[in-house]
C-alpha cells in the first residue's frame, strides 16, 4: 500500500455520519433564534444540558446583537443623518457581536464538540438559518472519549 | 447511516495508483487539478443579480428603470441650480442652494443605496439541509413530480403563521419572508421589487428606501416651491408668465416634472410612514395579511404596539449583516455531483411565489409592469449558470441548477486551492486546511468553521 493511504487508514479522516439541523424558533417573532430541543442523534455523543446550555448561550448573543436600545438607536440615527455613509466605514454592533459568536463556536468546538467527534458550524454561514452539527462516525483507533 | 454511493471515500480507502494522491477526494472526476484563481461566492450567487466591483455592489438582472430616475433626479437639480438659483439668490437667499444641495445629495445617496445594497437575500439551503427537510417532510419518490405545497405553522406572539416552503430556495422561508421572482430570491421582510430603484426593498434596505423617499418629497417640493417663487418674481410687474417662462426655459421643464412627481412621491412616502409606524410591510398591506379580512381576530404580530417603537426599530434598529457573503471564496471544488441529483428540482422555473407586488392602487410609481428598461451586457458575474463551475460534473451543468453550482462550490472543498473557508470570519489560507484535512487527528477540528470543512465535505454523503 502507499504510505498515504496506510496512513490515512490508520489516522482515518473521520468519515461524516450524518448531520443535524437544529431549526430556528420563530416563537418569539423574526429575531434569530434557535430551537432548543435536543435532537435524538446526539443523546448518544452529549449531554443534554450541554447541548441546551450551547444554544441558549448562542440565543442569547444573536439576542444581544438584535437588541432595540438606546445604543442602537444612537447607531442608527447617526446613520441616518450621515445618509447612511458610516456603514461603509465602521462596523456594526451586530457585526462585532457576530465576531463574538465566531469565537464562542469555536470555543465550544475545541472544548466540547470535537471531542465528541462532532463539529458546530456557524449559523452565518448557513444564512442564520440553522446550526448545523455535523457528526462524525466514530472509528478512530485510538481518539475522542 | 446513509453513506455516499458515490466514489468520494474511494480514493483515500483504496491505493488508488495515483502517485500523487490528490489533495482532493475527486479525482476521478475530469479535471486536474492545477491550480485556480480562487473564486469568490458571487461568481456563482444562483440568483438573478449582477454584482459589480468584486461583487461589492449588487443589482437586480433587470435595472429597470433605475437610470431614468437618476437621470430625472440630476437633470431637474441641474436645471435648477443653472436657472433658478442665480435669480433667487440674488433676490432672496443664498441658503436656497444650499438646502437644494443638501437634499440633492442625500437623495442621490440613498437611491445609490438602495440600489446597490443587499435587500435582505436569504442563501439557498445547502443539499443537506435540503434533503433533511425532506425527510421531515416525509416525501418520497418526489423526483419526478413536484410536491404539493407545504406549509408549516408557527405561533408568533400568539398569532398564527404560516410558513410557506420556498421550491427555489428549498427551505420553509422565515415569516416576513418571500420570494421575489424578477431576482429570484428569497428576500427577507420583503416588502415590494422596486423598478425605479432596481432592486428588491427588504429588510437591510428598507431604510435607505424610505429615507430616499422622505427626502426625496422634500427635495421635489421644495424645487417645486422655488421654481413658482421664481416665476412669480420674474412674473411681476404685470410682465406675465409667458414671459417669465421665455426667460427661464429650464424652469418650465422642472415646473411639469416636479408638478407631476410630487403628488405621488408624497403620496408614497405618507404611505410608507404609515407602513413604518404600524410595522407593516407593503407585500403584507396589499395580502391584507394582519387586516382581519378572513374574519378572524388577527393582529400584527411584529408590531410592538407603540408608534415609536415600531419606527424606531424599522429605521434606527441594528443594521443586520449581509448573509450571502459575496465576497467569501469558494473552495474549488471538484466533483461536485449528486450531492444534489435527488433534491434537484429539474426546472428552476418553479415559483410558487408572489413576489413583486405592484403597489397599484397605493403607491402610483411603483409598478412591476414597466417593461424594464434595457439589459445592457452585464460586465461581470453572470452568476447564474452552473458553468462558472467548471469542475462540476458535466451531465449536471447542462441545466443551470443553482443549488448544485452553489453545491459544488460550497461542499467539495477538496481541491488544494480553493479557500476551504468562506466564512467571512476566517478567510483562512486552504492548503492548511487540506492539509489539515489529510492528517486530522480525531481532535484537531480547527478548521476554520465553514460549511465546507474539507474533512466534512469530503465525504459530504448526501442524507
Amino acid at each position: 500500500f502507499f504510505v498515504q493511504t496506510h496512513s490515512l487508514q490508520d489516522l482515518q479522516q473521520p468519515a461524516v455520519s450524518s448531520k443535524v439541523f437544529i431549526q430556528r424558533d420563530y416563537s418569539s417573532g423574526t429575531i434569530c433564534k434557535f430551537q432548543t430541543k435536543f435532537p435524538s442523534e446526539l443523546e448518544s455523543r452529549l449531554d443534554k444540558q450541554q447541548f441546551e446550555e450551547t444554544i441558549q448561550t448562542l440565543n442569547n448573543l444573536y439576542a444581544e446583537a438584535e437588541k432595540l436600545g438606546g445604543k442602537s438607536y444612537l447607531e442608527g440615527c447617526l446613520a441616518c443623518l450621515t445618509a447612511y455613509t458610516i456603514f461603509l466605514c465602521m462596523e456594526t454592533h451586530y457585526e462585532k457581536v457576530l465576531k463574538k459568536i465566531a469565537r464562542y463556536i469555536k470555543d465550544q468546538n475545541e472544548k466540547i464538540y470535537a471531542p465528541r467527534g462532532l463539529l458546530l458550524t456557524d449559523p452565518i454561514e448557513r444564512g442564520l438559518r440553522v446550526v448545523e452539527i455535523t457528526i462524525f462516525e466514530d472509528r478512530s483507533i485510538g481518539s475522542g472519549r | 447511516m446513509k453513506n455516499c454511493e458515490y466514489q468520494q471515500i474511494d480514493p483515500q480507502a483504496l491505493p488508488t495508483p495515483t502517485p500523487t494522491p490528490p489533495p482532493h477526494h475527486g479525482n476521478d472526476s475530469d479535471k486536474k487539478e492545477e491550480p485556480k484563481r480562487p473564486r469568490r461566492k458571487w461568481e456563482v450567487f444562483p440568483g438573478k443579480n449582477r454584482f459589480y466591483c468584486e461583487g461589492r455592489i449588487i443589482v437586480a438582472r433587470q435595472s429597470g428603470v433605475l437610470p431614468l430616475t437618476l437621470g430625472l433626479i440630476l437633470v431637474t437639480s441641474g436645471l435648477f441650480f443653472i436657472f433658478d438659483c442665480p435669480f433667487l439668490v440674488k433676490h432672496l437667499t443664498s441658503c436656497i442652494p444650499v438646502i437644494g444641495g443638501v437634499l440633492f445629495v442625500f437623495v442621490v445617496i440613498t437611491l445609490l443605496q438602495t440600489s446597490f445594497t443587499d435587500p435582505g437575500i436569504l442563501p439557498r439551503a445547502t443539499p443537506d439541509e435540503a434533503a433533511d427537510i425532506e425527510k421531515q417532510i416525509d416525501n418520497t419518490g418526489n423526483t419526478s413530480y413536484r410536491p404539493p405545497p407545504r406549509t408549516k405553522e408557527v405561533l408568533i406572539n400568539q398569532q398564527v403563521v404560516k410558513l410557506k416552503y420556498c421550491f427555489t430556495c428549498k427551505m420553509f422561508r422565515p415569516p416576513r419572508t418571500s420570494h421575489c421572482s424578477l431576482c429570484d430570491n428569497c428576500v427577507e421582510r420583503f416588502d415590494h421589487h422596486c423598478p425605479w430603484v432596481g432592486n428588491c426593498v427588504g429588510k437591510r434596505n428598507y431604510r435607505f428606501f424610505y429615507t430616499f423617499i422622505v427626502s426625496l418629497s422634500f427635495l421635489t417640493a421644495f424645487i417645486f416651491g422655488c421654481v413658482t417663487t421664481h416665476l412669480a418674481l420674474r412674473a411681476q410687474g404685470g410682465k406675465g408668465l409667458v414671459f417669465a417662462l421665455q426667460e427661464s426655459p429650464g424652469s418650465a421643464v422642472e415646473l411639469v416634472i416636479c408638478f407631476f412627481s410630487v403628488w405621488s412621491i408624497l403620496g408614497l412616502s405618507g404611505f410608507h410612514t404609515y407602513l413604518v409606524a404600524s410595522n407593516l410591510t407593503t407585500n403584507e398591506d396589499i395580502k391584507g395579511s394582519w387586516s382581519g379580512k378572513s374574519g378572524e381576530d388577527v393582529t400584527n404580530p411584529y408590531s410592538h404596539k407603540n408608534i415609536f417603537i415600531n419606527c424606531c426599530s424599522v429605521l434606527c434598529g441594528p443594521m443586520p449583516p449581509s448573509l450571502i457573503d459575496r465576497r467569501g471564496f469558494l473552495p474549488t471544488d471538484d466533483s461536485a455531483q449528486t450531492g444534489g441529483t435527488d433534491i434537484e428540482v429539474p426546472t428552476l422555473a418553479t415559483k410558487s411565489e408572489i413576489n413583486v407586488c405592484t403597489q397599484g392602487t397605493k403607491g402610483l410609481l411603483e409598478s412591476a409592469t414597466l417593461p424594464p428598461l434595457l439589459s445592457t451586457s452585464c460586465p461581470q458575474g453572470k452568476p447564474q449558470t452552473a458553468h462558472t463551475c467548471p469542475d462540476s460534473s458535466p451531465a449536471v451543468n447542462s441545466d443551470p441548477s443553482p443549488e448544485l453550482s452553489m453545491g459544488c462550490g460550497a461542499r467539495h472543498a477538496a481541491s488544494s486551492q480553493g479557500d476551504a473557508s468562506p466564512s467571512r470570519h476566517t478567510k483562512a489560507c486552504s492548503k492548511k486546511s487540506k492539509r489539515a484535512a489529510l492528517h486530522i487527528p480525531n481532535t484537531a477540528f480547527d478548521i476554520p468553521v465553514s460549511p465546507t470543512s474539507p474533512d466534512a465535505a469530503s465525504f459530504a454523503p448526501l442524507h
